[in-house]
C-alpha cells in the first residue's frame, strides 16, 4: 500500500510543534498502524533523521500505554480499541493519515506524539487503593462476593489508563478514568469501607490536574478501549454527593 | 573456583520457610527508617517488593522505563495464577501442587524453592483478595477456578482475561499508596544502566532519564532487580516490546552468575507470525486449550477450508500423542509437538506455520454462550486482530518465544552471587526449572516481591545497618557514570548504514533457528559464531540518529540489542554445554526413538550458573540439586 502521514512532530514541551507530511510506500495491510510507523521511522534513519516518538509497549492492546490520535479519533477509526490494535487493513490505498498526540492540558506534550499521562497516577495516590498490609489477609472466601457485583467491579476494573476518554473529550474531563477507578473499589465488600473518603480526594485530585468537567456527551464510551460505560460516571457523581453528605 | 552456597535451611521440607524466618534477624524499626533500597522493576514482582518494603519502614527507590508502573509487563498476562486451595476438593495440597511444579520444570530446580512457592500460593490469594483483585467468582459469592496446562487439578484462579493486569493494578495501588505517604520515591521513564558495586557489595545505579537524558546515580543500602524476562532476545515474542536483558546483563557483567540462560519457554498457543515486519507475537491465553482441541489436516496437501475437512481426516496429535493429558498437556510438549507438525508439512494458514485450536466440539457441548462466558475477550481480540470469527471457524495459533526461565541465580534468599544484590520474578532463575507450569509465574513474580523477599533482605541488611552507604560522589559512582556515557556516546558516534531492527531480526531469526524449540551441536556452534559476526557488524554499522540530551527511542533500542548481542552467546554456550534433553532444552541428539525428551540425571542434575569472564568467556560453575523428598521420574504425560 502507499499512505501519506501528516504527523505531529514537537521536539518536546518546550518548543512549538508543527505537521510533517511523509509518503510512505510498500506498507502491506496486515501490518499494525504501530509497525507502519516503525517501518516509517526505519526509513527515517537510514535518511539520518531523527524517529517519530510514540508511545507503546505491550501492542497487545492491554498495558494502555499506546495512544495516538488519528484522523481526528482517539485511537484510530475502530470503536473500543487501543492504537496499538489497529491494521493498515482499515485505510484506503493512497489514504492520508493524520496523526497527532492526545491534546488535553493535563496531559503535556512530551516529544511528537508522546504525552505526560502521570495526572492518572497522582489521582491514583489519593485514595486509588484499599489500605490493607502485607500479611494481614482473612482467607479469600470467608467474604461471599455474589457473581453479579464480582463482575461489575470487573466491569469497572477493567480500565488500562491510557486516556483515550481524556483525549476525546470536548472538555478533557478525566471522569469516565476516576469513575472506573472508584467504582471498582466500591463494588468490592473489602474496598467500600473507604470509599467516601477515597472519591472525595479523587474527585479533587481529578479537579486539581485540570481536566475538564463531565458535561456527558459520550465520547469517552465510544472511544474507550474496554468499553466502559459512562453509567460509572453518574455512579462516580452519586457516591460523590453521598460522600459529601455524609462528611457534613 | 567458585562454591555457590544456596542457603537452603535444614529440616523437613514443610518446616524450612518457617524455620527460616524464625532464625532470620531483625532490624528495629528506628532503623529500618536509616536504610534506602533500590527497586529496579515495577512489575509484579518489583512493586509488590517496593510496596511491602516501604510499609516495613525503608526508603524505597523505585524505577521503571515505561510511563507508569501500572504498565510493566505482567499486565499482559491474561490466563490466571495458581494456588492450591483445593476449593473443589479434586485432590490439591501443596505437595501436589509442589511436584506437578518440580515435575513440569523436569527436576531441574530446587526442592525447597519450589515447596516455598506451592506453600505461599494459598494466602496471596487471600492477600490480592484484600487488596481488591475481582477474581472471578461463583453465583454463590466463593471464588471460582480453572484448570491450566501440565496439571489435572482446577488451581487456577483468574479475573476474565485480565489476570495480570488486575494482580498488577493491586500491586500498583499498593505501590501508590507508598508514594503519597513518600516512603516511595518512584522513577517513572528511568532505565538502568549499570550496577555499582563498590568492595563486593551492591550499593546503587546509574539511571538514564528517558524523558531528558540526564545520566544519574543513586545509592542504596541495597539493590534488587525484577526487570522481568529477556525473551525478546528473539525479537519476535509475547512479550512487550520495552522488555529487555539489560539490568540483568550489566548485573552479571559485575559478577552476579547467571543461572540457565537457555531455557526459555515456547509457548504453544500465539497467532501465527504473517510477515517480516511484524514486531511482534501476540499471545492467546492457554486457558483456550481447556475447551479447545487442537489438530492439523492428516494429509499434507489439505486445500479444503478446516470446517470442509471431515472427523477422520483430522489429527489430534496430542490427543493421539498424549491421551491422558491430551490438549492440557505442558507448553514444552504442546510447543514441540506443534513444530514436529508443522516440520513434518502439515502445517495450515498462508505460511503453513500454525495448527488448529477448535471450539467446534465445545461450542456443541457447552452452548455458545458459555464459550462467549469463557473466552469472550480471546475470541475479540482475534478477530481484530486477523479478521476470523473463531466461533464459526478454527483459530490459527504456532508457538512462540514466551518466557525466561534462566536469569540471575539466586539462593534461598533470592540474593545473587553480589553481596546486597537481590534478583526477584521472571529476572531471577528459581522455581520453574526447565520448564514453567501454566499460571505459576504471575505467582512467583508475586511471592517473591511480597512474601519472600522482605523476609529475607533483613538477615543482611541487618549486618550492615551500620555501615555507611557511599555517597555518589564516590570514585567507583563517578568510573560508573563515565562508561556509561562512553558508552552511549561510542554507539552514536558510529553512524554506520542499518538500523537497530536491522540488527534485531538477524539476532532474532538465528536465535529462533538454532536456540528456542529444538537445538542441536552443530546448530549451535553455527549459532556462536553467527551471533559474534553479527555484533561486530553492529558495532560497525548501526545508525543512530539524535543525540543523548532527549526522548530518543532508537537509542533507548540500540541500548538494549547491544546487552541482548551478548547475552544470546550466552544462551547458546549454555544450550551447548548441556548435553541432555529437559524441558524446553530439547536436544536433538538426545531423544527417544519415539521423539521423547531424554534426560540425563546422572550427569546433569544440577543448574548451570556461569561467571563473566570477558565478552565472550563464561565459566560454568554446578550447584547440584539434591533430591532428598521426591525422586526424579521420567516426565510423561501419556
Ligand atoms: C503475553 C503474556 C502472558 C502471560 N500470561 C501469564 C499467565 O496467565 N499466568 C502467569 O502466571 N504468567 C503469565 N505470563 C508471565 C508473567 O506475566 C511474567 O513472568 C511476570 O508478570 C513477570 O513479572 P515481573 O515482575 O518479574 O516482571 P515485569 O512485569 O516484566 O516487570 C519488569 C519491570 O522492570 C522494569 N525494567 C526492566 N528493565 C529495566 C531497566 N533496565 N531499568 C528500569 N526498569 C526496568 C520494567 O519497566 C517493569 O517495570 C505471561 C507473560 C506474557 C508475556
Ligand atoms: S476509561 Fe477507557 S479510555 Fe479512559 S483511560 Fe480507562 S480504558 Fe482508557
Ligand atoms: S501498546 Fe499496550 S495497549 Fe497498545
Amino acid at each position: 500500500m502507499k499512505i501519506n502521514f501528516k504527523i505531529w512532530r514537537q521536539e518536546n514541551i518546550q518548543t512549538k510543534g508543527a505537521f510533517r507530511d511523509y509518503q510512505l510506500d510498500g506498507i502491506n495491510e496486515d501490518m499494525s498502524l504501530l509497525e507502519a510507523i516503525d517501518f516509517l521511522n526505519e526509513k527515517l534513519v537510514l535518511q539520518g533523521e531523527k524517529v517519530i516518538a510514540f508511545d507503546y509497549d505491550c501492542r497487545e492492546g492491554i498495558c494502555g500505554q499506546c495512544g495516538i490520535f488519528v484522523n481526528g479519533r482517539a485511537h484510530g477509526p475502530h470503536d473500543n480499541v487501543t492504537t496499538c490494535q489497529v491494521h493498515m487493513r482499515s485505510f484506503k490505498e493512497g489514504e492520508t493519515i493524520v496523526l497527532e498526540p492526545w491534546r488535553a492540558k493535563a496531559f503535556p506534550i512530551v516529544k511528537d506524539l508522546v504525552v505526560d499521562r502521570s495526572a492518572f497516577d497522582r489521582i491514583i495516590q489519593k485514595g486509588g487503593f484499599i489500605s490493607a498490609g502485607t500479611g494481614s489477609a482473612p482467607e479469600a472466601n470467608s467474604i461471599l462476593i455474589g457473581k453479579k457485583e464480582a463482575d461489575k467491579a470487573m466491569d469497572a476494573a477493567a480500565c488500562i489508563g491510557c486516556g483515550a476518554c481524556v483525549a476525546t473529550c470536548k472538555n478533557s474531563s478525566a471522569s469516565l478514568f476516576t469513575a472506573s477507578k472508584i467504582n471498582h473499589l466500591d463494588h468490592l465488600p473489602q474496598g467500600r469501607i473507604e470509599s467516601y473518603d477515597r472519591t472525595i480526594s479523587m474527585v479533587k485530585q481529578m479537579e486539581l490536574e485540570d481536566f475538564g468537567a463531565c458535561s456527558f456527551t459520550g465520547g469517552c464510551e465510544i472511544e474507550c478501549p474496554q468499553s466502559i460505560s459512562i453509567s460509572q460516571i453518574a455512579r462516580m457523581n452519586n457516591l460523590f454527593m453521598k460522600a459529601l453528605l455524609k462528611k457534613e | 573456583m567458585d562454591q555457590l552456597n544456596s542457603k537452603v535451611p535444614q529440616g523437613k521440607l514443610e518446616e524450612k520457610w518457617d524455620k527460616y524466618q524464625a532464625n532470620a534477624k531483625l532490624i528495629n524499626p528506628a532503623n529500618k527508617r536509616k536504610l534506602n533500597i533500590i527497586v529496579v522493576g515495577s512489575g509484579l514482582a518489583g512493586a509488590g517488593a517496593a510496596a511491602t518494603l516501604a510499609e516495613l519502614g525503608y526508603h524505597v527507590d523505585c524505577f521503571c522505563f515505561q510511563d507508569s508502573p501500572r504498565r510493566a509487563h505482567s499486565v499482559a498476562a491474561q490466563g490466571g495464577i495458581n494456588a492450591s486451595k483445593n476449593y473443589r476438593h479434586d485432590g490439591d495440597s501443596v505437595w501436589r501442587m509442589f511436584y506437578d511444579t518440580l515435575k513440569g520444570g523436569d527436576f531441574r530446580s530446587r526442592e525447597a524453592n519450589v515447596y516455598r512457592l506451592a506453600q505461599l500460593s494459598a494466602p496471596l490469594i487471600d492477600h490480592f483478595t484484600a487488596q481488591g483483585v475481582p477474581f472471578a467468582r461463583e453465583y454463590g459469592g466463593v471464588l471460582s477456578n480453572r484448570s491450566f496446562g501440565g496439571v489435572q487439578v482446577e488451581r487456577t484462579f483468574y479475573a476474565r482475561g485480565q489476570t495480570g493486569q488486575q494482580l498488577l493494578v493491586a500491586a500498583y495501588s499498593q505501590l501508590s499508596k507508598m508514594v503519597e505517604a513518600k516512603k516511595v520515591s518512584m522513577y517513572t521513564r528511568h532505565e538502568m544502566l549499570e550496577l555499582v558495586v563498590i568492595d563486593g557489595k551492591a550499593r546503587g545505579i546509574i539511571t538514564r532519564n528517558l524523558v531528558t537524558g540526564e545520566i544519574r546515580a543513586h545509592n542504596a543500602h541495597a539493590v534488587v532487580l525484577a526487570t522481568g524476562g529477556y525473551s525478546r532476545v528473539f525479537r519476535l515474542s509475547t512479550l512487550a516490546i520495552g522488555c529487555n536483558g539489560s539490568a540483568i546483563w550489566k548485573a552479571h557483567k559485575k559478577g552476579a552468575f547467571f543461572a540457565a540462560p537457555s531455557f526459555t519457554q515456547i509457548h504453544p498457543t500465539a497467532l501465527p507470525q504473517s510477515s517480516e515486519s511484524q514486531s511482534k507475537l501476540t499471545l492467546m491465553s492457554e486457558s483456550l486449550r481447556n475447551d479447545g482441541r487442537i489438530w492439523v489436516p492428516k494429509n499434507k496437501d489439505e486445500k479444503r477450508k478446516a470446517n470442509e475437512i471431515p472427523e477422520d481426516q483430522r489429527d489430534y496429535y496430542l490427543e493421539r500423542r498424549y491421551p491422558s493429558y491430551g490438549n492440557l498437556a505442558p507448553r514444552d510438549i504442546s510447543s514441540r509437538a506443534a513444530k514436529e507438525r508443522i516440520d513434518a508439512g502439515h502445517g495450515v494458514g498462508p505460511l503453513k506455520n500454525a495448527v488448529y485450536l477448535d471450539f467446534k466440539d465445545a461450542i456443541k457441548r457447552l452452548g455458545i454462550q458459555t464459550i462467549k462466558d469463557r473466552y469472550g475477550n480471546l475470541f475479540s481480540m482475534y478477530k481484530k486482530i486477523t479478521g476470523i470469527d473463531a466461533y464459526q471457524e478454527p483459530m490459527l495459533i504456532s508457538p512462540a518465544a514466551h518466557f525466561s526461565m534462566g536469569g540471575l541465580w539466586v539462593d534461598y534468599e533470592l540474593m545473587t552471587t553480589i553481596n546486597g544484590l537481590y534478583a526477584i520474578g521472571e529476572a531471577n532463575y528459581s522455581d520453574h526449572g526447565a520448564n514453567r507450569l501454566g499460571a505459576n509465574s504471575l505467582l512467583q513474580a508475586s511471592i517473591d516481591g511480597y512474601f519472600i523477599l522482605p523476609n529475607t533482605i533483613n538477615n543482611y541488611l541487618a549486618d550492615i545497618v551500620k555501615e555507611e552507604v557511599p555517597s555518589i560522589d564516590h570514585p567507583e559512582f563517578q568510573k560508573s557514570i563515565n562508561e556509561v556515557r562512553a558508552h552511549i556516546d561510542r554507539l552514536l558516534s558510529i553512524d554506520g548504514k542499518k538500523t537497530v531492527d536491522h540488527f534485531h531480526r538477524e539476532l532474532g531469526n538465528i536465535m529462533w533457528k538454532e536456540c528456542a524449540m529444538s537445538r542441536n551441536q552443530e546448530g549451535l556452534i553455527h549459532a556462536i559464531s553467527k551471533i559474534k559476526d553479527i555484533k561486530k557488524d553492529f558495532w560497525k554499522e548501526v545508525k543512530v540518529t539524535g543525540h543523548d540530551k532527549e526522548f530518543n527511542q532508537e537509542l533507548e533500542k540500540a541500548l538494549r540489542l547491544a546487552d541482548f548481542l551478548e547475552l544470546a552467546l550466552l544462551m547458546c554456550e549454555d544450550a551447548l554445554q548441556r548435553n541432555e534433553s529437559c524441558g524446553a532444552h530439547f536436544r536433538e541428539e538426545y531423544q527417544s526413538s519415539d521423539g521423547e525428551a531424554q534426560r540425563n540425571d546422572e550427569d546433569y542434575s544440577y543448574v548451570s550458573a556461569w561467571k563473566y569472564l570477558s565478552e565472550d568467556k563464561f565459566e560454568l560453575v554446578r550447584e547440584q540439586l539434591i533430591f532428598e523428598y521426591v525422586k526424579p521420574t521420567v516426565r510423561s504425560y501419556k
